[in-house]
């Protein structure tokens, strides 16, 4: 288990991460969720070992980290968001370049790159240097590199960044393989369809937890209603609805509107509005939140509390 | 001018090895174009040619009404560029860096200055406009990439993945933006792997291997899909995976 105890992190005047307590269980696939600049980047680097706390502890199996630092590196493989290829290397050489420094043994090593080359799509490439792959490539190729090795915890700062959404989910494959041979893993993302995928997910926001439990538990945070619906012409109907007292959020999401609600908001207020100027509904439900409404009520709701303003 | 992109039989070859592969469109004046496709598909190449960054190996291309083989010096200004690894100054602030590249593309002082300060306002960055760029979260990194590739107002705008890491709040932001330029005549071609986003576009081209294999507007798409495979009120990415199996089984991958 992994044991984060009122942890604080300064930078000069910015409390980069504020008094934050978490706990990450053994053998959970483990999401960091929160909006830019929250400070999952700063936990992250703590958590790997690699910058300094400023007040508090990190423990790894009761394992301080600060007086444990190359005992606990030791069986932690890191991936940190701007991971450093050789530009001038294949990309088979990179990979048996970090196989070396990971002392993988040379008989475990074609099983797990093959797996590897075919979740990222790059067996066809094998030969290509580096610098010559597209953007997501090298990213999956930097995957590849720190995924080589087996470490007891894998901590993971937005690994699918720029990654298309086939190799995405099979990327989610080799995380969920990682986890039936007992590696735990720390997994920060942007995706909120990844943070569904999670055991257990934490929500910091301004350097402080705002929620952590399990992808279903989040979403008993979320006081409110959401309503889809398809009208006769949607782009007028977010236009008028989306101004109205009680209405949080609107957007629309391909043929549907999607409406967020204050719980004591009347639904017939949006029939009378959209009857007003004459604009049909062709369909109407109340649907559960999903991550991303409660994620998005939860930031937005600290947004507006003076009392928890960022220290600047 | 109605087609401000237009592309017939593009073809983009490093050595031996075909990244473009006789592509032919158009995108009209304020259209949301998107280009989906998986990694190395060919869309950054793509883009590349349309900016006159990269001369192709054969086939036709213009941007604005410009040739991509001899008019690079006109597309370039005439279009606003967002690269996927933008290259902002980090030891700039966030005013410097737009200031920067309001000298690059020649914008009168006063006039830079105005809007200057309508993009800071409109991308929320006024706070923010003495930060080091290089101490801002990504979000931020983005939307000052966007500021500095919108200073001389430029009537066309390329976006090579402008969201990719950008938290679902910002990314909402930043498409109403991009829908309030298209809605303003601006004609905006843009890739992205959020497929949610790809419904703000009014068409987009699924690319493989080089080779465009849907051009559609997103409703038809998945109507055509639903169709054709018996999908169930499939979501763009379930046409994305299902296209792309297709298109291996048909062409013998695997
Ligand atoms: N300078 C180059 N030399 C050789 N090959 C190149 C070069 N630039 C790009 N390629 C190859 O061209 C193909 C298309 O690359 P491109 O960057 O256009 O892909 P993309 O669709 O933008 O992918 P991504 O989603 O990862 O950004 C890739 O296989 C890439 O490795
Ligand atoms: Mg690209």
């Amino acid at each position: 288990m992994i044991e984060i105890k009122n942890l604080t992190k300064d930078f000069n005047s910015l409390k980069a991460i504020d008094n934050l307590s978490l706990k990450v269980p053994e053998n959970e696939i483990f999401g960091l969720i929160g909006p830019d600049g929250s400070g999952k980047t700063t936990l992250m680097r703590m958590l790997a070992g690699i910058m300094n706390l400023t007040a508090g502890d990190i423990l790894y199996k009761d394992k301080s980290i600060a007086k444990n630092t190359e005992e606990i590196k030791a069986f932690l493989g890191y991936m940190p968001q701007k991971f450093s290829l050789y530009g001038d290397l294949s990309v088979i050489e990179n990979i048996n370049f970090y196989a070396d420094i990971y002392l993988v043994p040379k008989k475990e090593r074609a099983e797990t790159i093959k797996k590897l080359l075919s979740f990222s799509n790059l067996s066809d490439f094998k030969d290509r240097p580096a610098d010559k792959l597209s953007g997501g490539m090298k990213q999956k190729l930097g995957l590849s590199c720190a995924l080589i090795h087996k470490p007891r915890i894998l901590l993971l700062d937005e690994p699918t960044n720029g990654v298309d959404p086939l190799s995405r989910r099979e990327f989610w494959n080799i995380l969920y393989d990682l986890k039936t041979q007992g590696v735990t893993i720390l997994i920060s993302t942007p995706y909120m369809d990844e943070a569904a995928r999670c055991d257990g997910i934490a929500l910091i926001d301004k350097g402080k937890l705002v929620f952590t439990g399990s992808p279903k538990k989040i979403r008993e945070e979320y006081a409110g209603n959401v309503i889809e619906m398809i009208t006769s012409d949607n782009i007028l109907a977010f236009e008028a609805v989306s101004v109205l007292e009680g209405v949080s959020d609107a957007s629309i999401v391909g043929e549907v509107l999607h409406i967020n609600t204050a719980i004591d908001f009347p639904p017939e207020t949006i029939n009378n509005k959209l009857r007003e100027i004459s604009i049909s509904i062709i369909d109407k439900k109340s649907i559960e939140p999903t991550i991303e409404d409660v994620y998005i009520y939860l930031t937005k709701e600290r947004q507006k509390l003076p009392s928890e303003d960022h220290k600047k | 001018m109605e087609n401000i992109i237009e592309v017939e039989n593009l073809t983009k070859n490093f050595g031996s090895f075909t990244a473009v592969n006789s592509v032919t469109f158009s995108v009209k004046k304020g259209e949301i174009f998107g280009f989906l496709g998986p990694n190395g598909a060919g869309k950054s190449t793509t883009i590349k040619i349309l900016c006159g960054l990269l001369i192709p190996t054969s086939g036709k291309a213009s941007t604005f009404g410009f040739d991509v083989y001899r008019q690079s010096e006109k597309i370039k200004e005439n279009i606003g560029y967002m690269s996927q690894k933008f290259s902002l100054y980090p030891d700039l602030t966030v005013e410097e860096n737009i200031n920067f590249y309001a000298g690059i593309y020649r914008v009168d002082p006063k006039i830079r200055n105005i809007r200057k300060n309508d993009l800071l306002k409109l991308l929320e960055l006024t706070e923010n406009r003495k930060t080091i760029a290089g101490l801002l979260p990504a979000g931020f990194k983005q939307r000052l990439a966007l500021s500095c590739a919108l200073i001389h107002d430029p009537p066309v705008i390329f976006l090579d993945e402008p969201t990719s890491g950008v938290d679902p709040v910002s990314r909402r932001n930043f498409w109403r933006l991009i829908k309030s330029f298209a809605n303003s005549g601006k004609t905006i071609f843009v890739t992205t792997h959020y497929l949610d986003e790809a419904e703000y576009c009014n068409r987009i081209s699924l690319i493989y291997d080089g080779r465009i294999i849907e051009l559609e507007s997103p409703y038809r798409i998945k109507k055509s899909y639903e169709e054709r495979f018996n999908l169930k009120n499939p979501t763009l990415e379930d046409v994305f995976i299902k296209s792309i199996e297709n298109y291996r089984a048909a062409n013998n991958e695997f």
